[in-house]
């Protein structure tokens, strides 16, 4: 894009750089913020029919599209309301780092080969990273707000997002390890082709650990059953007791923006990303190499997809949401520490003893070999020995 | 003042071929940001010691630490970044929540020294701040910026040593015990010790509770608030007809 700008249109690089950067922050901003929009109405319909009535109707039309749109002038013009006991500063900021923490977490995060804010060479690490600080924000929000409900619901998101971070990461490793990259296009690159090449489907150890993911996703994002932060049958609303209007909304932005990013490096870890379950790209004979306006629409085709499986997974929870009942804070804390985090180590173990024993697959030409290609600097299996006189060589010729 | 404006102080850009010409100044993004998160970095350094209230000092660690992070995503040493981010970072937060914890008696706690600890503090900031400035100037490497990648020193073979493999080995073909050894078993010796230090310290820390169940009993029944939080971590800790806490359903 920059190159682009430098050589087409003529920009010096600096500003080359600054449209980019902007336009890639704007774009990202409109993912979360558009998202937000659109799954709200969702959950608002999905709720009611799943509880037997119809949602909004009226707002906007037939279905009640404009519904979140009406919200959110209603919360625009809501009166900005501060406990007279609270900490002003940080009950002011908290929305801010909860949202940007969300906003942060998708600039590594590719939505197809070439869509992508920053190609980080440890993209899984930095999107957990990330989204691991987002509850920084809803234990300031808790603190500062004076009032015990809020501090009861940020010490249980405390409590609980800390613990469910163990399980997440090792659930993480495992793509990890299959692809033998952490960056997150490699990683989706490598499940190219049908969904029988996706990583859900290398083999029953993974299967079994997406499933743990999953579960991990739901509660590291704070929803229901596992949205103790926010119990509204015993804590009012728990952190965001205090919070009216706009502030209110940041943090369901955050939320939601959440929702959307796990469910995405769900599709990118486990389920091809871009690609899959049926390979239409490459069917309709478009394949990298052949132009710029193929090698776009591949990809724009690929953007479409990753952003479908995204969406499932958000309607998935919202699913889940409306259909379990609230755990109580021993069963949180069960699932986590007794459940997902052996199952998901037993699982890593496993999917690690596979490689090892069926290094090609359960069925020989079915999915692609896994861990073929390590690092691409260094030299591994079918690209010359790995001693450490030949890695020298390499590294000499890479850092002269 | 102005290093991250470089070249001629007015220059025309054509914007987007569209004839529309602005007067700017080309900016060097990398010497901008770098200030920046330098400053920041700085700037919210001293703001943790300058704090009074923990939550507050928290945040600013935070702004600080991530700060720092961004310098090293800026220098293209994005794991170090990243585990920045992760470690440094996400454990301030669960500092913040036990320090919250285990020292908040009262709503909005400050800590304020007295005026021989800032005193006492401020020398010994600045003694250390004297000696990691000798060092860091006595570094001949370090004084001009390097130009390129070409020949500059990579973190490459250290993290290589760190897994075991010498890349900088200068002779391969020896036999195993003559050539240079990995970091890895000293980097495991040290994790190990640093965990054994950490169970040794949540020994010491616990709190002492005697096992008669009448003293239990007068725990429960003049239990402070704020310590209701930690059975909430706890989870079963606490009888559950008892506890306000153990959660319902929706």
């Amino acid at each position: 894009m920059a190159d682009f700008l430098i050589n087409t249109a003529g920009l010096s690089a600096w500003l080359a750089w600054t449209v980019t950067a902007v336009l890639a922050a704007v774009l990202i901003l409109n993912v979360i913020a558009g998202g937000a929009l659109v799954f709200i109405w969702a959950e608002r319909k999905i709720a009611g029919r799943i509880q037997d009535r119809l949602g909004p109707t009226r707002t906007g039309g037939k279905f009640g599209w404009l519904q979140s749109l009406a919200d959110g002038i209603k919360l625009l013009a809501k009166e900005d309301l501060m406990p007279e006991g609270a900490d002003g500063m940080l009950f002011r900021l908290a929305p801010y780092v909860s949202f940007c923490a969300s906003f942060c977490a998708f600039i590594a995060l590719p939505f197809a080969f070439d869509f992508v804010g920053q190609r980080l060479n440890v993209g899984v690490f930095f999107v957990v990273a990330v989204l691991g600080l987002e509850v920084f924000g809803v234990i300031l929000a808790g603190y500062a707000s004076a009032s015990k409900w809020s501090l009861f619901g940020a010490m249980r998101e405390a409590a609980q997002v800390v613990s469910y971070e163990v399980p997440l990461g090792m659930c993480v490793v495992v793509p990890v390890m299959l692809a033998g990259s952490m960056d997150l296009v490699t990683i989706a690159e490598k499940q190219a082709g049908w969904f029988t090449s996706w990583y859900l489907f290398h083999d029953p150890f993974t299967f079994v650990i997406f499933w743990v993911y999953v579960t991990c996703a739901v509660a590291s994002v704070n929803r229901a059953p596992f949205d103790l932060a926010e119990a509204e049958s015993e804590l009012v609303a728990g952190f965001h007791t205090e919070y009216s209007g706009l502030r209110w909304s940041f943090f369901f932005m955050a939320e939601y923006g959440s929702m959307f990013l796990v469910s995405a490096l769900a599709a990118v870890l486990f389920m091809g990303g871009w690609n899959g379950p049926i390979p239409v790209a490459g069917l309709l004979g478009l394949s990298e190499g052949n132009g710029d306006t193929a090698n776009y629409f591949t990809r724009l085709l690929g953007m479409a997809n990753l952003l479908g499986k995204a969406t499932v997974g958000v309607l998935v929870m919202m699913w889940i949401r409306w259909t379990l009942p609230r755990l109580r804070i021993d069963q949180v804390m069960t699932t986590c520490l007794k459940y997902c985090t052996p199952l998901a180590a037993a699982m890593f173990l496993g999917a690690m003893l596979w490689q090892v024993a069926l290094p090609g697959g359960l069925v020989p030409g079915l999915g692609r070999p896994a861990g073929e290609v390590r690092e691409g600097w260094l030299p591994g299996p079918g690209g010359g020995p790995r001693t450490p006189a030949a890695v020298a060589a390499k590294v000499a010729q890479v850092h002269p | 003042m102005m290093a991250f404006v470089s070249g001629p102080t007015a220059v025309i850009e054509p914007l987007l071929g569209l004839g529309l010409a602005l007067p700017v100044a080309g900016v060097n993004w990398h010497t901008f940001f770098f200030l920046l998160f330098a400053a920041v970095a700085c700037g919210f350094a001293v703001a943790v010691v300058a704090a009074d209230n923990v939550v507050r000092m928290a945040l600013y660690l935070v702004l600080s630490l991530g700060a720092t992070a961004g310098l090293f995503f800026l220098a293209g040493a994005e794991f170090v970044g990243a585990m920045q981010l992760m470690i440094y970072v996400g454990g301030t937060l669960v500092l913040l929540v036990f320090g919250v914890m285990l020292t908040a008696q009262a709503p909005f706690v400050s800590i304020k020294g007295s005026a021989g600890d800032r005193v006492l503090a401020g020398v010994v900031g600045a003694v250390l701040l004297a000696v990691l400035l000798q060092a860091a100037l006595s570094v001949p490497a370090w004084r001009r910026p390097a130009s390129g990648h070409v020949g500059q020193p990579a973190a490459t073979p250290i993290g290589m040593a760190l897994v075991g493999v010498r890349v900088d080995e200068p002779d391969p073909a020896a036999p195993a015990k003559n050539r240079r050894s990995g970091y890895l078993l000293p980097f495991e010796i040290v994790s190990v010790h640093l965990l054994v230090v950490l169970v040794g310290a949540a020994y010491l820390a616990r709190a002492k509770r005697r096992k008669t169940p009448r003293a239990i009993e007068v725990a429960a029944s003049v239990e402070p608030a704020a310590s209701v939080a930690e059975h909430a971590a706890i989870g079963r800790d606490r009888p559950r007809g008892a506890s306000v806490l153990a959660g319902g359903r929706s």
